[in-house]
């Protein structure tokens, strides 16, 4: 019976831990975190929060080192110095099956959405199903369907994606990045390279998505024309630096020269700043 | 300028250090499962099935100008009756081998090189990292399966075509007798000379499709990156056959290495 208590009283404080982790407003701290390229120092001690449930955006000029910072985030490169805690785990020291299954925390969608060219958008997103869970075809069917008709993509089942346009391709690579269930949700450079029109639907996609399913979202940008639409926090990277931290408006008040320069080269202002999130609201409110 | 020399000097040292360690991460990751029959039977069939034409045709006129070109310079000291015998023990040790990777090198090779190259640029490799899909295991470990395994089938399909090459020029347009074509070939080729062959295009398939996904794996440079690293792929694997050929040939045969 001792037995039966420890192991139940242990679930319970794992459970416990894990609701109180929850309930931790701050879902990753990046601290001091370093990245070189032999010479090149390209992330110089980068420190920030990203916030859990809100659309947290890194922005900073070409070459500031933004998508260097994405791809220790998502352990897609091993950072040199500094710590990544994702619900105070260290993602910068896992190693091996630990860090395979750490893994599952980050869904990713890339800059040109890296879907498999050479399969449909139905085997696309069964893919990770298929391969890290190793599940039967009629699981990985009602998946991949309700995940595909959640977003609306139901019919493009059968198409390559080569036959898509830039913005359902999109909808495809948040599909794909949807269906193993990850609580975070990491765009890299997710606009460039649209049209306008398919920039705002991709925009409006992440809000949904953010605020759909409840995910953390991280957003690599450097269109300013979406960022202080969508953002309900801004890093400001400036050269391997973090220079300004904190909201769409703090930002916006920020006495720091590289960011007010890049605030100002955006013509955002606060007047505009305020009509688009009237306007994103009043767009959620209809819809 | 030193520096630059250096480096120049010791990049074939540096790209067989990176083909051993590609080697070892395929062969480690090779052992553990995921085992992904299907995706091995896809490589294969790519590899072989795909190369099944060009070994034809080529094989075909291999053989063809093989025979001719015996039987002409047999026919100077009265011993055109000895071109099967030779056209036989040419394509089983040699020919066979070296031709069929280097068919397979141009066709399937360089295709395997576009491929993951095109993968590469674009963040497709790195999707399946995210995925926790090891990309080695995934896409390098099925593709050397099937270059150790379709190569030698390839190689005897090439010298049984460049045999019936060779057989029907000298034959049927020279005028040899079919018996003793035949039974010269019988007599000086056997199953040694044949295993001899096997070995080669086993090794030569892996050394094609090893050079072909790390050209590919780390491609990098957008489209025009990915076609000099599928040049690089084509010409390194057609140097590394005939390299390792006289490296096989001298160890089988006892002699000529050192």
């Amino acid at each position: 019976m001792g037995w039966f208590r420890t192991v139940r009283d242990s679930r319970a404080g794992a459970e416990a831990a894990a609701s109180a982790r929850s309930r931790d407003p701050i879902h990753i701290r990046v601290r001091d975190l370093h990245k070189r390229y032999g010479p090149h120092h390209v992330l110089k001690g980068v420190s920030f929060d990203v916030h859990r449930g809100k659309t947290n955006l890194v922005i900073g000029p070409s070459g500031s080192g933004k998508t260097v910072l994405m791809r220790q985030l998502v352990r897609l490169e091993r950072p040199d110095e500094g710590e990544v805690r994702v619900d105070g785990v260290d993602f910068a020291k896992l190693r091996g099956l630990e860090l395979d299954e750490a893994r599952r925390t980050f869904g990713m969608v890339f800059q040109m959405s890296a879907l498999f060219d050479s399969m449909s958008v139905y085997d696309n997103v069964a893919f990770p199903l298929r391969e890290r869970l190793g599940l039967p075809p009629k699981e990985v069917r009602e998946r991949v369907m309700a995940r595909l008709e959640s977003l609306g993509i139901a019919d493009a089942a059968g198409k390559l994606p080569s036959a898509l346009s830039g913005g359902m391709q999109k909808r495809v690579a948040v599909a794909r990045a949807l269906v193993l269930e990850s609580p975070v949700l990491v765009y890299d450079e997710p606009t460039t390279g649209l049209d306008p029109i398919t920039t705002r639907t991709v925009d409006d996609l992440i809000v949904e998505m953010q605020e759909r399913f409840g995910l953390t979202s991280i957003v690599i940008s450097h269109d300013m024309a979406s960022v202080f639409r969508i953002a309900d926090y801004i890093t400001f990277l400036y050269y391997g630096e973090v220079h300004a931290s904190g909201t769409p408006r703090e930002l916006l008040e920020s006495l720091d020269a590289p960011t007010m320069e890049f605030v100002e080269a955006s013509g955002v202002s606060a007047e505009i700043l305020d009509a688009r999130r009237y306007s994103r609201t009043s767009a959620q409110s209809a819809t | 300028m030193a520096r630059r020399a250096a480096e120049v000097a010791l990049a074939p040292f540096a790209e067989v250090g990176a083909l051993a360690r590609m080697l070892s991460e395929a062969v480690f990751w090779g052992a553990r499962p995921r085992y992904r029959g299907r995706v091995i039977v896809e490589s294969m069939e790519f590899v072989g099935v795909g190369s099944i034409f060009i070994i034809t045709v080529t094989g075909l006129f291999v053989g063809a100008v093989l025979g001719l070109q015996l039987a002409d310079g047999f026919r100077e000291f009265g011993a055109e009756n000895q071109t099967g015998a030779v056209v036989g023990l040419a394509l089983a040790r040699e020919i066979g081998p070296v031709f069929a990777a280097l068919m397979v090198s141009s066709r399937a090779g360089s295709a395997i090189t576009t491929e993951l190259g095109s993968m590469r640029v674009t963040s497709q490799i790195d999707a399946l990292v995210t995925m926790a899909v090891n990309p080695v295991q995934y896409l390098v470990v099925p593709r050397l399966i099937a270059g150790v395994v379709m190569v030698p089938v390839l190689t005897m399909l090439f010298n049984l075509v460049g045999m019936f090459g060779a057989w029907f020029v000298c034959v049927k347009l020279l005028a040899i007798d079919s018996g003793i074509f035949l039974e010269r070939m019988r007599w000086l080729v056997d199953w040694a000379d044949v295993r001899q062959g096997l070995i080669k295009a086993a090794v030569f398939g892996l050394a094609v499709c090893l050079i072909a996904c790390r050209q590919g794996f780390f491609a990098g440079g957008g489209a025009a990156g990915v076609g000099r690293a599928t040049n690089r792929s084509v010409v390194h694997s057609a140097i590394a056959i005939l390299m390792l050929d006289y490296l096989i040939t001298g160890l089988v045969l006892g002699q000529g290495l050192f």
